[in-house]
């Protein structure tokens, strides 16, 4: 893009044969290089604030919170409120929890929405389009509007209150919107791929694992990454589900830092950390596959 | 991930005329997902419908059995005034939110095009964060930073000489705690919409703005007619789901005010909500919930029709 702009700048310049022209528009590109460039640093930093605002409450002292002139750097430095937070009763039961929770769905997720995503991408059959426009449907109900009828019915076969009731209604949210990312994944590769392969002596069954299973892994991932994303944040489902502090989810656990006197705010922070933590790690863990997710699935025409 | 949804695909292969074992296995590949989507789902949803046409409170919770009362519920819903102040507000919150957060997102995807690489590497990194932190946690970030006594937001306003925030409590006027809302709900879903649309802008072939330029095309005109059309699917799958999204929003107020909202600041959610767990009257929460459902349907008919040509087209 910016040697395209150069190499028409640069005919511009030699048509009018005046170096001066050229200096000054030169000049002036310069210029708007740097508008652009600074315009995008001011938006990183508004996004990035309120992240960094919590990280510094988190790490300091409980007299430099609340202190009307806020401090811009947690100096002096603490891990008291880190400290206080994973002494709260219940932490270590309900990282557990949260962790077999997301861990079990998005096994199952994976499993069944690639199944589902190869049927519809590479299949024509009698009801795929019926198929599609239930996942489409379905995302269309909001989940809030599901929460009395669910316990209602988890409640008659006795999975409330216990991690499975939760799983099984996560996987279901979740799903939709997984078949449905995934689909687009498997399509993009071209069926030719497997059809050589099958020419040159692989059954269907090797050549879809050899030739379209690596190939789909980006997506897998970035699909991976969303229905994490989905289930380690979800508040209200498991709030109304699981009753007993030692079953509940860290964000459950992390509602109970608000009193009647309104939250306490450094341990409320250090907790808040603590909660994004796995979710910005299992990113990071996982970004340079979903770099190459991002442009492989991306659309295409 | 939501980049690859609008993926449009290759002509779906025709199905062959193979052996039975084949031509079912298409079948077999959805039946989980149907299983798990049916099973789960399907029974709710119309239990949902069933629920909001009976008198079911506390008492019918114990016994398992509500008392059947037609259109009762709808008819006392309507008629509440409460329920069409917060229609009319969730309905106006969402227009807020949806118009905003796909302008700015376009503009940052569109200037993520511009940058240095560095810059977009950090933009994108920032985007990243924002997006991958739990929302429960964002709105206790956002709580803390529009706390009325220790604010750092109410500080900076009053440095700027923006006015005198000193104890201001922003949600003593319902206005301007809504307006609070939509920030908080606008910054938590620029991250995703931006990268959908930046991925979108990176596929729109160069050489077209290029034809557009020499045919005299200035800035806003080639977006308007060759980035906008080519986006389009994008466009309408990132509308469509923040509709659904931001109407159907519970935690943001729910948290902001202390897990005790009054009145001036229902959502639809949050009022069916209190209905059902608040005041245990689970057949008007069901019943509120149901008209939930019915005004996004209509709200959102146009955008899913839409979705749906476009990836039957394809």
């Amino acid at each position: 893009m910016i040697a395209r702009e150069a190499a028409r700048g640069v005919q511009a310049g030699r048509a009018r044969a005046e170096t001066q022209t050229v200096t000054s528009m030169r000049a002036g590109r310069h210029l708007r290089q740097l508008a652009f460039d600074v315009t995008g640093i001011a938006v990183a930093v508004v996004m990035l604030f309120p992240i960094y605002w919590m990280v510094i409450t988190a790490f300091k002292p409980g007299r430099d919170i609340l202190t009307l002139e806020p401090k811009w750097f947690p100096a002096p430095f603490t891990l008291d409120n880190f400290k206080d937070a994973i002494a709260r009763p219940f932490f270590l039961e309900d990282v557990r929890n949260s962790l077999v929770i997301v861990g079990v769905m998005l096994v199952l997720a994976l499993l069944i929405s690639f199944l589902a995503a190869v049927a519809t991408a590479r299949f024509g059959f009698r009801g795929r389009n019926a198929f599609l426009v239930m996942i489409i449907g379905v995302q269309m109900v909001p989940l809030n509007a599901l929460i009395i009828p669910l316990y209602l019915m988890l409640d008659g076969v006795g999975q409330t209150d216990a991690l499975p009731g939760v799983i099984a209604v996560y996987l279901a949210v979740v799903l939709p919107f997984m078949i449905w990312t995934l689909r687009g994944f498997v399509a993009n590769i071209p069926a030719e791929l497997e059809e050589s392969a099958m020419i040159d002596g692989c059954t269907r069954v090797g050549a879809f694992f050899r030739i379209t299973f690596p190939l789909v892994g980006p997506g897998l991932v970035a699909t991976a990454i969303f229905g994490f994303i989905q289930a380690w944040n979800e508040y209200i489902i498991a709030y109304v589900l699981l009753s007993s502090p030692g079953n509940q989810t860290l964000t459950v656990w992390l509602a109970s830092f608000t009193t009647n006197h309104g939250p306490e705010w450094g341990p409320l922070m250090a907790a808040a950390t603590l909660t994004g933590l796995p979710v910005v790690a299992f990113f990071l863990l996982l970004q340079r596959y979903l770099a190459g997710g991002l442009t492989a699935g991306a659309v295409k025409g | 991930m939501g980049v690859a949804i609008t993926t449009p695909d290759h002509e779906p292969a025709p199905t062959r005329p193979g052996p039975f074992r084949t031509r079912l296995l298409p079948y077999g590949l959805v039946t989980p997902s149907v299983a798990v989507i049916g099973g789960i789902l399907a029974f709710p949803l119309g239990m949902l419908v069933w629920l909001s046409l009976q008198h079911y409170g506390l008492r019918e919770l114990i016994a398992h059995q509500g008392e059947w009362v037609w259109l009762d519920n709808y008819r006392a819903i309507l008629v509440d005034p409460l329920f069409r102040q917060v229609i009319f507000r969730s309905l106006a919150f969402t227009f807020a939110c949806v118009v905003l957060t796909v302008v700015l997102s376009t503009l940052i995807a569109l200037l993520l095009l511009r940058v240095r690489r560095a810059v977009r590497v950090i933009v994108m990194s920032a985007l990243v964060f924002v997006w991958a932190t739990p929302v429960i946690v964002t709105v206790d970030i956002w709580q803390w930073m529009f706390d009325y006594e220790f604010g750092v937001i109410n500080y900076l306003l009053t440095q700027l000489h923006v006015g005198n925030f000193i104890h201001h409590n922003w949600f003593d006027n319902p206005l301007q705690g809504w307006g609070v809302l939509v920030v908080v709900a606008v910054w938590g879903a620029i991250p995703f919409v931006t990268i959908t649309v930046f991925a979108g802008l990176l596929q729109v072939p160069g050489e077209l703005l290029d034809a557009a330029q020499v045919d005299g095309a200035g800035g806003w005109q080639r977006f308007r007619f060759v980035t906008a059309p080519m986006l389009k699917p994008i466009f309408l799958i990132a509308i469509c789901l923040s509709t659904i999204w931001d109407f159907g929003i519970f935690n943001q107020p729910y948290v902001l005010l202390n897990q005790r909202p009054s009145s001036d600041y229902y959502t639809i959610a949050i009022y069916s909500y209190r209905e059902s767990f608040g005041v245990s009257q689970y057949g008007l929460g069901a019943t509120i919930a149901v008209l939930m459902v019915i005004v996004l349907v209509v709200v959102t008919f146009l955008y899913v029709r839409e979705t749906l040509k476009v990836a039957e087209i394809q």
